[in-house]
């Protein structure tokens, strides 16, 4: 039974790091891409390290394993919204089926101001805030 | 936060007073020192509110789990049919959350889940900019994002 467990973790696992590499070639945009490399990839790899630790049922081992599976989860969403974000604001295209897009409007490329949409004139000012450089 | 650490330090003495050190066995004590934990609550003022998240923790982390699988499959369907199913566009999402502690969990928590990404947050910490795959259904995609932003705010307030 427990191999049983076991060897499917280990294929899911597989197989959404395979679905992440595909997605990387298929997609059509930078942002698209993100999306497939990091989540499956984050997600294949807490199978496999699930499986792993299952397999040798060591304090030791499993400690490892769920630190790494946590510490995957921690970074992983990170480095996307960093690259995605560098991306976009560097002007890579976005694809040309792309419905909609409500943050071009609101930025200002040449004082990086990124407005919310929300504003009244009250809080539409800029307010210097305590950790800005000077 | 004291509640969490005096429930780790009740399942350690558990550990060392029943001398097996496994970790299922430090599992059981921390359950024996939640239960201590829920029975003393009304009298400590430190431990307020301590075992009513214990519960959330736990069905917001099933909550997540099964966001993650579905969302996954999805994209993992439009990956490897060959037309393009998805409808991918930046929306602004307004934030209940505050602190700037509040905005990175409810960001990273965004970005951990497949079709979302986020972008940036706007300079008065009032909106996130979201990439999203799939906007058939934006109202839908809209109310999916506030229960989760709500369910992790419960956790921390």
């Amino acid at each position: 039974m427990i191999e049983f467990i076991k060897g499917t973790l280990l294929i899911t696992g597989a197989s959404f790091m395979l679905l992440a590499a595909i997605g990387l070639l298929r997609l059509p945009d930078l942002l698209t891409r993100m999306h497939a490399t990091t989540k499956a990839a984050a997600l294949g790899v807490v199978l496999i390290m699930l499986a792993s630790a299952m397999h040798f049922a060591e304090v030791g081992v499993v400690a490892r394993s769920f630190a790494i599976i946590v510490f995957i989860l921690i970074t992983a969403p990170i480095a996307a919204h960093v690259i995605g974000r560098a991306g976009y604001f560097v002007g890579s295209r976005l694809w040309s089926g792309t419905v909609k897009d409500e943050l071009r409007p609101n930025y200002d490329p040449l004082t990086h101001e990124l407005k919310s949409g929300l504003e009244t004139h009250e809080n539409a000012k800029r307010h210097p805030r305590a950790t800005d450089p000077d | 936060m004291t509640g969490a650490i005096w429930n780790l330090l009740l399942g350690l003495a558990w550990v060392l007073l029943s001398g097996d050190f496994t970790g299922l066995n430090l599992l059981v004590g921390m359950i024996f020192g939640y239960i201590a934990l829920l029975l003393i609550e009304p009298q400590v003022e430190s431990l307020k509110g301590y075992p009513a998240r214990v519960p959330r923790m736990i069905g917001f982390v099933g909550f997540f789990i099964k966001e993650l699988v579905q969302a996954n499959l999805r994209v993992a369907f439009d990956i490897l049919t060959p037309p393009w199913h998805m409808k991918p566009g930046v929306i602004a999402f307004p934030l209940s959350a505050q602190t700037e502690m509040e905005i990175t969990m409810v960001a990273n928590l965004i970005s951990l889940t497949p079709g979302t990404l986020s972008l940036d947050v706007s300079d008065d910490r009032k909106v996130l900019y979201i990439h999203a795959m799939f906007l058939d259904d934006e109202e839908e995609l809209r109310n999916n994002l506030k229960e989760m932003e709500h369910r992790a705010l419960e956790l921390f307030r």
